[in-house]
Formats: structure tokens, C-alpha cells, sequence
């Protein structure tokens, strides 16, 4: 056993004696007896460090891994890009890895200057004027979208879209039993959304995913209109690297941006920690939930950055706050930062154009090869889903044995229902990042004829 | 006990380089510089206008553009203007700034756990899967609880799954309850996790020892109370010594306890939540358990819950079948999912490797030490700033600045901020509300009693300024990389983006 207590049993009991205690239980004295655990936790006795390293490389060893003998064509959110040495070894020094939230300015400029650069380059990809500092992932970014949309509208009814990964929408129904909003999802047609099928009247929220979780590109602006027609705001659910080629949320008319920044930096972590992202117009500033970090000076009026509209949280605000959140994914945010400075302006328009280049080119491939058909003929960027003829959880199982992770079978994802599309247990979702070359999706296809015959 | 004058612990022996501001990433940028490198991958390069449409197809942004040298530099002095736990001591109370082995920091670099997809099949993940059923028992053997959920990825996240699922538990029993019951001690966020978690809010006083008043929660306790939020040590650091009583008077009110479990690194190892009548626990893994913080997060929040709310918990859990393997399985009556995935993986991971290095001795050692620091600072500064209430506390101290205010006008903060030039990181500051001018100090078990008696040295020396020079003291820190920063400007002026900031 090991831990990690730096104290000689000399150096205890002087310190006892100093306290006039004569043994370390003594200091729990005053909690009943009958309370107090006697003997010990039913835990282990406690490894070494290179016994707990190995029992967890078994761990690892009982995991498939994406790698060079498992090609990742999954994503559903989560995908695999690369992640050079210098975004790693800036992010792991342990300044950034082992300090705590910036309530001390003085001695926290680093993370804050970090995180002020990292609410720019969110800003920057929404189109959006104010971004905060970091949600927990990019279910929390909905479910606080819908909250800020509540409040500001005084309203209870969220539409969201059935293309609005279904994760996330089961999240928000989730807390959606605690703040008692009412949530109407509108189905997809065609991959598209199908705003006709529910009534949006009294809506607080319209969410739209750009692309959806089809990786489908839809008419945003339509959106707007509706939204607008009703009062209510519109939230773009988008994807950060898509936003590389698309138009941003903002220039759609975006009242909030919300997404999920895993692609920025993360490795898959098999779902986390990740990264939620949030933007908004300065209208909703005052209810923008978490931390937010912004410029003033110090007392020798130098720059200097902060935590500011503190006033909103929840440690001051207690129970009139519109959000719970304290700790966010202050590292994570910090590597995207970092990332985002490493990819630069080219690099994410590169890294963006990639993977569509790629997904149109295996989905052609795929398409022309036969025995599967596209779930919807409209634009997609990074992603699409396909039919096939038999459960895409028995196909993907297929792959994985010629090396290949061919994607996420849609059903997989819980709340994935035919408001998505029908049979959902037939429809295999295909990612394709950067890092995906020409050999390898050639030899997808190769792969997945065998698969689907097989 | 004495010792010689020591900088143990202390970050003021790191050499300052200076003291001008750094550049940001975009003031660096330099228009068609890269640093970027990618794979060869021989994919035809179609225009981009020839798959998606013109109304779609946006310009591209405009992120900084350095070379990798400049990143590198840029980033490497931001971190030297960044005070952490491996540079010195950090005993900011309530937030359990531990020290974070670092061969934890390897076994989650491991590919076979970090680049695993989330979605992959069980099939393919049955490493992640038993590892969170491992950590979920674990969790479960100290909080004595029947049933975890992973899922939170925050201790506020877990105390809002927490609240709905005492919701949920009502719910299913017909039982419409609609307020639940908070000591005015509470962290923040219970208050606002039971708003949002549909429930009213009812404060309950604090008596003059600092613990709740019995008499004011029978008398505040009804059929329409759900249950109470409650720390315990709470957040003065103090015991609840009737805990069994107040377990008793919520339960026999049909109401539920809810644990927050931020104080647990005073008392793992030594009494567990469940034996004391909690039904619901959330834990802080980056405190007790010493997953880094990161910054402020990442964190992960399981909640724990007693065999009555099993069926509640959020889903899907990873579970064992009776053929040894593993799978997803949800509760019959579970509220749902509370996280995109499964939860902060690598962080349960990184707490699982701690729980598993330290086993049940080193965890009570942990308890153990964590509050020996804390009782042996307080009242070794104690001629200086006396403790806020006078009994035996637990791993924090919370500790009062009115003596030095009133005689010599220097506050709780100007302390703090002093102390930062001592190479000490500051204590938490004005919390908990209910004490004046609170200084809560929290050392943890990771600081040696060198380290502790060099921070009480430091607060000497700042209560000797505040004799001869306490004007010095109101213009704290100096010797930062940055002063005092004027708050009230950022939130007045809203400066939160380089745009903003170039507009004016």
C-alpha cells in the first residue's frame, strides 16, 4: 500500500501533544462511537503504484481501442482527430493540470489569459459576441440553453429538434422534470426537421442542430423565421469543426450556440471529460450560466483578467440562481485553446474541409457499391448515415474484426426512436475525420461488402 | 512544536522573470503563419463547392495564426503566472487542493483507455465497463451505499441528479412534496440545485456551536418536506454530532437526508455517510479522491444512493452479468440520462487508481491527517486569528479576521491577498456567510507539518504588518505577477473576447 502523507510517526505525535490529544482517533472523538467505522473499509489493503498500472493496463487490454488495428469511422460527437505532442505537452504542465478556479487573480492570469482566449475563439467559431468560460459537455450546454431560454422569455415549452443528438435530448428531459419544462420534439423528414408536425406557439426554444446527428446541414434561416414568429429564441446545437466550413450560428441569427468541444483537443476518453461549449447574444449576458472570464486592470493599471458578473452565480445568488454550475471543464477549454492556436486559421479550415471531402467520398463509394441507401438526400458535412439491409450493430461487429470501427449503429444511442428516422436499428452513422486517409476508406469499402454479405 | 524558519512549501523561492503582461494568442498572430501539421492521406481534393451549397459555406475563422515556437512560449508563461498545488501549498478551504499522485497521470494516457471510442459495443469496451463497476463498488463500500451512478460530471451535476431522484422517489409513492430543507451554512450550490430541481428552498439556522439547530428543523420539518441537504462536517468544519437525531426527525417526516459529499475527505475511511442515515450521497472525486482540478474542471460527481433509490438511478450503468462479462444495463425506473456519455471516464479512472493505491488503511489516513493539519493550524495561529467557534474541527478550519479588523482595519481579504506574496495560496475568503471576515483554511493531509508551520509564520508576519504598516496590507499583493485586479471595472466595462477588447 502507499498514500500520500508526508508525516513521521515523531512529527504525529508531537503534533497530538500540541494538541493534547493522545492518538489520531482521539481527534474523532466527538463523533458518536456508534457511528464510527471499526474496522476499516471493505476497499482492499491498498497496491503499490506498479500494481494499481498494472491492474489497469488490463483495464486497457480489455478495451478495443481506436489505433492503426482499429480505424475510427465512429463520431455521434465524439470523434477522432488528431491531437499533435506540442497540444499534449503544453496542456499537461501541471500548473494548468494542478491549480483550481481562479478565485485569486494575482496568481491565476495563466489559466484566466487561457480561458479568455479560448471564450474569443468560441466566439469567433458561434458568431457570437460572449462566450463563457466552459460547460461540462454539450448535454449540459442544451440543457442550460433551454434554462436562459426559460428565463428570458418567461416561457415553459422547448421545441427541439429530433435531430438534436439524442443524448442530449435525453438529458434535457431528465432536468426537465425538476425545472418542469415542457419539451416538444419536432421529428425529422428526409433527415430534415419537420417544424410543421408540432406547435411552436408559446415556444421559449427552438433547438436545431447544425448539422444533426444524421450530419445533415439544415435550413437554419427557416428556423429563425419560425422562432421568430413565435418570440421564441433560437439555439443552434452545432458541431466546432464543422464550423470550420459552415456558416456560423450567429450568421443564421443564433440567439445561443451550444456544442460539444471534444473534437478541439480531447481524446475520445471513451465520452469524458468533455468540453460543452455555450455562446449567446449580450442580451442574455445577465443570464449566461457558469464562469466567464473578462478584461480590467490591476492596481498599477496593468491588464489583468478576471472572473466577472459573479453577481449571476450560484454562490452568491444561492437559490434565485439560473444555474447550478461552478466547476466547468477549465482544462479542457484550455487545450482547446491551445489546439485551436496550433490548427490556426488554415488548419481548421483544413482539418473542416477534410472531413467533408472524406465523408462525401465514402459515402459515394459506399452508395454506388450497393445493398445500402442514404437515410436522406440532403447536404451533409462530416457525417452520414446509411440503411442497410440488417441491424448495423451486427455490421459493426463484422468490421471490427477486419479492423475497422465503422461507425455508430443509431439505435445505440438511447432515445435514438423513429422520430429520427424509421427503423432506426437498420441505420449505421459514418465519421471521417483528417486523420482518415484515402487507403483507409478504400479499404472500408472493401471491408464493409464483405460485412454486409457476410 | 517549532522549527527553524522554512520555506517548506512555499512558492516564493520561484524566481519571478517579470512582471509585464503576456501577449495574447491573437495579438501574437501573424497573418499566414502556421503551426499545423497533418497526415498525408491522398484523399481527392474535390472544392468544397462542389459538395455543399453556397448558402451553407461560411469564410473561414479567424483563429490565431503563430508558429509552434510561438505557441509553446506563449503557453509556457502563461502556466509561470500560474499558481498551483505542485508549485506550493494550497489551502483554500472546502476546495481540497491535495496533492495528485502522478502515476495516475500515466495509467490514463494509456490508449486502451483515452482513445476508446463511447460508443463503441460492450463487446469491445469490457476493460471501461468492469472498471466502472469496480469504482462503483468502491464508492458505494465507503459512503455504505447500495447502488452508485457515475454519471455527474460535476458535484453539482451529482447534487441535482440527486434531488430528482428523491423526486422520483416520491413521485413513484404518490407523495407530492415540494420543499426541502438547507442549514444556512450551505455551499451555494445546494440552494440553487434544489431551484432547479423543483423544489423550494427552507433555510435552517445554524445555533451558536455552528451546527444545525434540532428544535429549528423539527419545527421547520412537514409532510411536504422531500428531505434535507445537509454537509456533514459542515461547511464550518464542524461535526454534526446529532446527525442520528436529525436522520431520525427527517425520516420519521417521510422526508429523505442527501449527503453532499464535499467534506469527505474528513471522514472517509472513518464513518460513512450510510451509517449515519444519509440516503443520498454525491462525491467530489477531484477532492477526496485526488483527481487534479485542472483549473476549476474538469471534476466528476457520482452520486451513491440506499437500496430504496437504486431503481431511480440515472442509466445506463455498467454492470456484471452472471458469465463474468459486462453490459449496459437501466434501472426500471431510472430519471434518465444526466451526462452525453457515461460520465467524466478518465476522472473515475484517475480516482479509481487513488482508491486502489491507498486501500481502507491509507484512506483513514487520509481522514486522519487531513484533520490533524487542520486543528493543529488552528490553533497554532490562533493568538493571531482565532477560530470562528471554538471546539475541535475537522479537516477545515474556519478561522475569523475581526480581531484584526477592528484594531487595525485590516479585513479577512487583505490577509488573503498577502499571503499570496508569502508564496502561500490564499484560504477561501467570506465563506461560509454566517461567519465574519471567515478565513477558511483547509490543508489537507498532503502538507508536512514544515510546510504548516511555514504558513503559520507567514501569517505572523502579516499580522506584525498589520501593526506597523497596515496601509501595506490594503495594497497586496506586490510581488505577483499581476496586483490587486479591479473587479468592479471588468463586470462594469464587459470585456470577455479580443473583440471586445479591440472595439475599445
Amino acid at each position: 500500500m502507499a498514500d500520500y502523507v508526508p508525516h513521521t510517526e515523531e512529527e504525529v505525535a508531537a503534533m497530538l501533544d500540541f494538541l493534547g490529544l493522545a492518538s489520531l482517533e482521539d481527534l474523532f472523538a466527538h463523533i458518536p462511537a456508534a457511528l464510527r467505522l471499526s474496522g476499516g473499509l471493505d476497499v482492499g489493503e491498498g497496491l503499490s503504484e506498479p500494481d494499481v498500472t498494472a491492474q489497469f493496463a488490463r483495464y486497457g487490454a480489455s478495451n478495443r481501442a481506436t489505433s492503426e488495428t482499429l480505424t475510427c469511422f465512429a463520431g455521434a460527437g465524439a470523434y477522432d482527430h488528431e491531437v499533435p505532442a506540442v497540444v499534449r505537452a503544453l496542456a499537461s504542465r501541471s500548473e494548468f493540470v494542478t491549480s483550481y478556479t481562479p478565485y485569486q487573480p494575482e496568481v491565476a492570469q495563466g489559466v484566466l489569459e487561457a480561458l479568455f482566449e479560448y471564450q474569443t475563439m468560441v466566439s469567433r467559431l458561434s458568431g457570437l459576441p460572449i462566450a463563457n468560460a466552459s460547460l461540462y459537455d454539450g448535454a449540459a450546454a442544451l440543457v442550460e440553453s433551454l434554462n436562459v431560454a426559460a428565463a428570458a422569455t418567461r416561457r415553459t415549452r422547448v421545441v427541439i429538434s429530433a435531430g438534436v443528438h439524442p443524448h442530449w435530448r435525453d438529458v434535457a428531459r431528465t432536468f426537465a422534470q425538476g425545472t418542469g419544462h415542457e419539451i416538444v420534439e419536432a421529428p425529422l423528414v428526409n433527415g430534415v426537421t419537420d417544424w410543421s408536425r408540432v406547435d411552436s406557439s408559446d415556444a421559449a426554444a427552438m433547438v436545431v442542430a447544425y448539422p444533426n446527428v444524421l450530419g445533415v446541414v439544415e435550413d437554419v434561416g427557416e428556423v429563425r423565421r419560425r422562432a421568430s414568429e413565435h418570440g421564441a429564441l433560437l439555439v443552434v446545437a452545432g458541431d466546432p469543426v464543422s464550423a470550420g466550413v459552415l456558416r456560423s450560428a450567429g450568421s443564421w441569427g443564433a440567439d445561443v450556440f451550444v456544442g460539444e468541444g471534444q473534437p478541439l483537443g480531447t481524446p475520445l476518453s471513451f465520452g469524458g471529460p468533455y468540453l460543452g461549449l455555450f455562446a449567446c447574444t449580450t442580451d442574455q449576458v445577465r443570464r449566461l450560466p457558469g464562469r466567464i472570464v473578462g478584461e480590467s486592470v490591476d492596481a498599477d493599471n496593468r491588464r489583468a483578467f478576471v472572473m466577472t458578473l459573479r453577481a449571476r452565480e450560484q454562490d452568491i445568488r444561492r437559490e434565485r440562481a439560473t444555474s447550478n454550475v461552478c466547476t466547468n471543464q477549465t482544462l479542457m477549454a484550455v487545450t482547446a485553446a491551445i489546439q485551436l492556436g496550433w490548427l490556426g486559421r488554415a488548419g481548421l479550415r483544413e482539418v473542416a474541409t477534410r472531413g467533408v471531402r472524406g465523408a462525401h467520398y465514402l459515402h459515394d463509394a459506399l452508395v454506388r457499391a450497393g445493398g445500402v441507401s442514404a437515410v436522406s438526400d440532403q447536404p451533409f458535412v462530416r457525417e452520414f448515415a446509411l440503411r442497410l439491409a440488417r441491424p448495423a450493430a451486427s455490421v459493426i461487429d463484422a468490421m471490427a474484426e477486419r479492423g475497422i470501427l465503422a461507425g455508430v449503429a443509431l439505435d445505440s444511442l438511447t432515445g435514438a426512436d423513429e422520430s429520427v428516422t424509421t427503423h432506426p436499428e437498420d441505420v449505421l452513422l459514418v465519421a471521417v475525420t483528417e486523420r482518415r486517409t484515402r487507403d483507409e476508406l478504400d479499404a472500408y469499402v472493401a471491408a464493409f461488402a464483405e460485412a454486409v454479405a457476410s | 512544536m517549532t522549527y527553524e524558519a522554512s520555506p517548506g512549501g512555499r512558492a516564493a523561492s520561484v524566481p519571478l522573470l517579470g512582471r509585464d503582461v503576456e501577449p495574447t494568442l491573437f495579438e501574437l498572430s501573424v497573418p499566414g503563419r502556421t503551426a499545423y501539421q497533418l497526415r498525408s492521406t491522398g484523399v481527392p481534393e474535390v472544392p468544397l463547392e462542389d459538395l455543399l451549397p453556397a448558402e451553407h459555406l461560411g469564410e473561414a475563422v479567424a483563429m490565431p495564426e503563430v508558429s509552434e515556437r510561438d505557441l509553446v512560449g506563449h503557453f509556457t508563461r502563461l502556466s509561470h503566472r500560474q499558481f498551483s498545488v505542485d508549485l506550493g501549498a494550497y489551502p483554500l478551504g472546502s476546495c481540497t487542493m491535495k496533492y495528485n499522485p502522478k502515476f495516475i497521470d500515466e495509467i490514463v494516457a494509456d490508449p486502451g483507455l483515452c482513445a476508446v471510442h463511447p460508443a463503441a459495443p460492450a463487446s469491445m469496451t469490457q476493460g471501461w465497463l468492469e472498471l466502472l463497476v469496480t469504482l462503483e463498488e468502491r464508492l458505494c463500500a465507503i459512503t455504505g451505499m447500495a447502488g452508485a451512478t457515475v454519471q455527474p460530471a460535476a458535484g453539482a451535476a451529482g447534487e441535482l441528479t440527486g434531488l430528482l431522484l428523491m423526486r422520483a422517489y416520491h413521485r413513484a409513492r404518490g407523495d407530492v412534496r415540494r420543499r426541502v430543507l438547507i442549514p444556512d451554512s450551505a455551499h451555494g450550490t445546494n440552494p440553487a440545485s434544489t431551484t432547479l430541481g423543483g423544489y423550494e428552498v427552507t433555510t435552517v439556522a445554524s445555533n451558536e456551536r455552528g451546527l444545525v439547530d434540532l428544535d429549528a428543523l423539527r419545527a421547520a420539518l412537514g409532510p411536504d418536506v422531500a428531505g434535507i441537504m445537509l454537509t456533514n462536517p459542515n461547511t464550518v468544519g464542524l461535526f454534526e454530532e446529532e446527525i442520528r437525531e436529525i436522520a431520525d426527525a427527517v425520516h420519521d417526516a417521510g422526508g429523505l437526508l442527501y449527503y453532499d459529499g464535499a467534506n469527505l475527505n474528513a471522514i472517509v475511511g472513518v464513518v460513512r455517510p450510510g451509517d449515519m442515515g444519509f440516503d443520498i450521497v454525491h462525491m467530489n472525486l477531484h477532492k477526496t479522491f485526488a483527481t487534479p482540478h485542472g483549473g476549476g474542471g474538469p471534476g466528476a460527481g457520482p452520486v451513491a444512493v440506499s437500496s430504496r433509490l437504486v431503481d431511480f438511478l440515472p442509466g445506463p450503468r455498467a454492470a456484471a452479468r452472471a458469465d463474468g462479462s459486462y453490459d449496459w444495463v437501466t434501472p426500471p425506473q431510472s430519471i434518465g440520462r444526466v451526462h452525453g456519455w457515461h460520465g467524466s471516464a478518465l476522472v473515475l479512472a484517475r480516482a479509481l487508481a487513488y482508491i486502489e493505491v491507498n486501500g481502507s488503511p491509507g484512506l483513514t489516513r487520509v481522514a486522519q491527517h487531513a484533520v490533524l493539519n487542520a486543528n493543529w493550524l488552528r490553533r497554532r495561529v490562533a493568538d493571531i486569528l482565532p477560530a470562528a467557534y471554538e471546539r475541535p474541527c475537522m479537516h477545515e478550519c474556519v478561522l475569523t479576521a475581526v480581531p484584526l479588523k477592528r484594531a487595525y482595519g485590516v479585513r479577512g481579504l487583505d490577509v488573503a491577498k498577502a499571503l499570496l506574496e508569502e508564496g502561500f495560496h490564499s484560504p477561501t475568503v467570506y465563506f461560509p456567510l454566517i461567519v465574519d471576515e471567515a478565513l477558511m483554511f483547509e490543508p489537507t493531509e498532503t502538507e508536512s507539518p514544515q510546510t504548516l508551520e511555514a504558513l503559520a509564520q507567514a501569517l505572523e508576519r502579516i499580522a506584525q504588518r498589520a501593526v506597523v504598516d497596515p496601509e501595506s496590507l490594503h495594497r497586496a499583493p506586490q510581488s505577483t505577477p499581476v496586483s490587486r485586479v479591479d473587479e468592479a471595472r471588468a463586470a462594469r466595462h464587459l470585456v470577455t473576447t479580443e473583440d471586445a477588447a479591440s472595439r475599445q
